[in-house]
């Protein structure tokens, strides 16, 4: 594995374009809260998955919805700026 | 003789889990309660191919055997055995949803762990299939290891061969597993394997059609979103005094023809006028409001069972972070503008103690359907019939006023709340956002026909007891000539009791009175105010119209403003408190709310009236 794909280019759900479709690169685990991760675990979140933004945050910051796999998902906006998204191939 | 085999009914939500157990059971479903905890044990009758019956037990719908919400804590504890007052099922029935297999096989996984017998019902093939996804259900019964079975719930489909499988493996004779294996806790093992099995399962998936998220683009819009959300709630509350008008002068007309046709049988005396006075015009001016309670919760029903509640939730969201609460507390807030009863039950689907806690807390204070005969009688004697504005009559305006009092009320407490006694970090908002879908006639008038039979039930009992005993209590002694009834009874001496307490923010001695009977429940208040009048003056006007000139009669203005002030706040249902007091396990929240909601009342209707009195009104 070359440098070039260890590291790709992500950005976070929150920022994502919305229905243009990527894939889970990697989830700052860290920065959520032990239940709030397990419940993202729960909605079928994890490295890999195919997740698109729905509806963004607004200019007053409420929640995101996404697309986690072939479910939709209500999140907050640091929670989903917490999961980085690597653009489909 | 062995007890008939349980079979439980899990899945995670959103998988069409209450339509197949519709579907299963028929209308012989037993609604009841787990000791200890609030939440509903749903039970019916069915009987497999062979005859033998079995009892159907639906379970809450969970995530995962990791509860993180008391709901999930009583699939969990049912599905190990441990749940006080259930025993170990025989067998599982999953329900999954075809077109989230990734994500539902996790839980069927874990289920299938436990080591009971398990039948998946693998449910909502016909969506699947319009979807664009198309599965092979042989090779998914391979990978499980498992019996499968394709369904479709809300059309009966499929429910025959679901009923033969289940019948092989709650084999007559078989051995009981009297304990389930562990739980496997490990979710990221468990879903990477449920997406190889959905893989291999899966024979071809096309783009499907994405109406959801195109409904989506106006239903969550910045702006179409909220207007949307207005205009339903708006539609809501209209429909609950337009649509009931018609309904309302029926049960009027029975209630008028039975106190007619008893009063008729009967001879003059006690029995008769503790029948037509007492009980009749008691129960009688609560059973009218049927109707408005029936047409709120067929909104609250059709739009959770669309899947536009949560929508509702996430557009709330940002508004109540700002008080700390998220839009997850929406949903039982709307609900306890029915009656906070479901309403604070509904809230054990928040994962967060704390907000939890303060939803409960302020559940009260949204307007409930209980509160309505007391604000419509008051209105309606001492608000003049007038237009304010083309088309918004005076009337409506301060009802409406009332409405939105509440709410500011409940928001404020909550912001308070979450500053002292309920402090902590605020919750996250995480909601499966499910697939809208047209609500089933039959799901609907389930749920109303379960409401009705509760409503009716509290009419029939509590309330009827209520003002039976305080018809005696204000029928005796008999006073002598010259003298009102109301005041020499003994039912008036208690009520001199209380209006020492509540002279000082305008309440009168018939206030006073009905404040009692009005704790067993609000509507009781009308009652007790009926009865009261009918006791003075058995020979006046019958029924509402009697309470609405009299009260009209004998209370100032300020007076019936502090009184509407007080029902706006006062904490005055027993079966809310008994409710809070067993989903807080103990007295200090019941008490807390009491004490605080108890003094809001006191002074906020101490303000009004004097407000009021001022301003000579």
């Amino acid at each position: 594995m070359n440098l070039a794909t260890a590291i790709p280019l992500t950005t976070a759900l929150a920022r994502l374009t919305p229905l243009r479709p990527g894939t889970v690169a990697s989830v700052d685990w860290k920065s959520l809260t032990a239940p709030e991760a397990r419940r993202l675990r729960e909605l079928g979140l994890d490295e890999g998955v195919e997740v698109e933004l729905i509806k963004g945050s607004g200019i007053l910051g409420g929640p995101v919805a996404c697309r986690i796999g072939r479910m939709t998902v209500a999140l907050r906006r640091h929670v989903a700026g917490a999961i980085h998204v690597s653009p489909l191939a | 003789m062995n007890p008939v085999p349980l079979i439980a009914l899990v899945g995670n939500p959103n998988a069409g889990k209450s339509a197949l157990f519709n579907a299963l059971t028929g209308a012989r479903q037993k609604v009841g309660n787990y000791p200890g905890v609030t939440v509903e044990r749903h039970a019916g009758r069915m009987a497999l191919p062979d005859g033998r019956p079995v009892e159907l037990l639906d379970l809450p719908g969970a995530y995962s055997l990791d509860p993180s919400s008391p709901d999930e804590a009583v699939t969990r504890d049912v599905l190990i055995g441990k749940q006080e007052g259930e025993r170990l099922p025989d067998a599982i029935i999953v329900v999954v949803d075809a077109s989230n297999l990734d994500n539902h096989l996790r839980f069927t996984l874990q289920l299938i762990a436990l080591g009971l017998p398990i039948v998946v019902a693998l449910n909502m093939i016909d969506l699947a299939e319009r979807d664009g996804l198309k599965l092979d259900y042989l090779a998914l019964e391979g990978e499980l290891g498992v019996p499968v079975v394709p369904t479709v719930a809300v059309r009966k489909r499929g429910l025959d061969q679901l009923r033969e499988r289940l019948g092989e493996v709650v084999r007559e004779g078989a051995t009981r597993i009297e304990k389930g294996a562990g739980v496997q806790h490990d979710i990221v093992v468990l879903q990477r394997r449920a997406r190889q099995i959905a893989l291999a399962a899966t024979v071809s998936e096309t783009a499907g059609r994405r109406w959801t998220h195109r409904i989506d683009a106006v239903a969550l819009h910045p702006v179409a979103g909220p207007v949307l959300l207005l205009t339903l709630l708006f539609v809501m509350f209209q429909a609950v005094f337009a649509w009931s008008e018609a309904p309302i002068g029926w049960i009027e007309t029975l209630m008028g023809w039975l106190s007619g046709a008893v009063g008729g049988a009967l001879p003059q005396g006690f029995i008769r006028s503790f029948l037509v006075d007492g009980l009749i015009a008691g129960v009688g001016a609560v059973v009218v409001f049927l109707p408005q309670i029936l047409i709120l919760f067929t909104f609250i029903l059709v739009l959770e069972a669309s899947g536009y509640m949560v929508r509702a939730a996430f557009l709330m969201d940002r508004l109540m972070a700002s008080v700390g609460l998220s839009g997850r507390a929406f949903i039982p807030l709307l609900s306890s503008f029915a009656c906070a009863v479901p309403g604070i039950m509904a809230t054990r689907t928040i994962s967060d103690e704390k907000e939890r806690l303060t939803t409960i807390l302020i559940a009260p204070l949204t307007t409930c359907s209980a509160r309505l005969p007391v604000y419509t009688i008051v209105i309606g004697a001492v608000i003049p019939n007038a237009s304010v504005l083309p088309g918004v009559g005076m009337q409506g305006l301060v009802l409406f006023g009332l409405y939105v009092l509440g709410v500011i009320g409940a928001f404020l407490a909550a912001l308070l709340l979450r500053r002292t006694v309920t402090k902590g970090a605020t919750s996250g908002f995480m909601m499966e956002m499910p697939k809208y879908q047209a609500p089933r006639l039959r799901d609907v008038a389930l749920g109303l026909l379960q409401r009705a039979e509760i409503f009716l039930k509290r009419a029939g009992t509590t309330i009827a007891l209520t003002v039976a005993i305080l018809w005696v209590l204000a029928s005796y002694p008999v006073a002598g000539p010259g003298q009102k009834q109301s005041e020499v009874s003994i039912a008036g001496h208690i009520a001199s009791g209380i209006e020492v307490v509540v002279k000082p923010i305008g309440f009168n001695h018939d206030i006073a009175l009905a404040l009692l009977p009005a704790m067993a429940a609000r509507e009781a208040a009308v009652a007790a105010i009926g009865t009261v009048y009918a006791v003075d003056d058995p020979d006046g006007d019958r029924g509402q119209d009697r309470i609405r000139s009299q009260i009209g009669a004998r209370w100032s203005l300020p007076t019936a403003l502090a009184f509407l002030m007080w029902f706006v706040f006062a904490p005055q249902c027993i079966s809310t408190i008994a409710v809070t007091r067993r989903e807080t396990n103990g007295w200090k929240w019941p008490a807390f709310m009491i004490g605080y909601l108890f003094a809001l009342a006191y002074v906020a209707a101490g303000l009004t009236f004097w407000t009021a009195t001022a301003m000579g009104l």
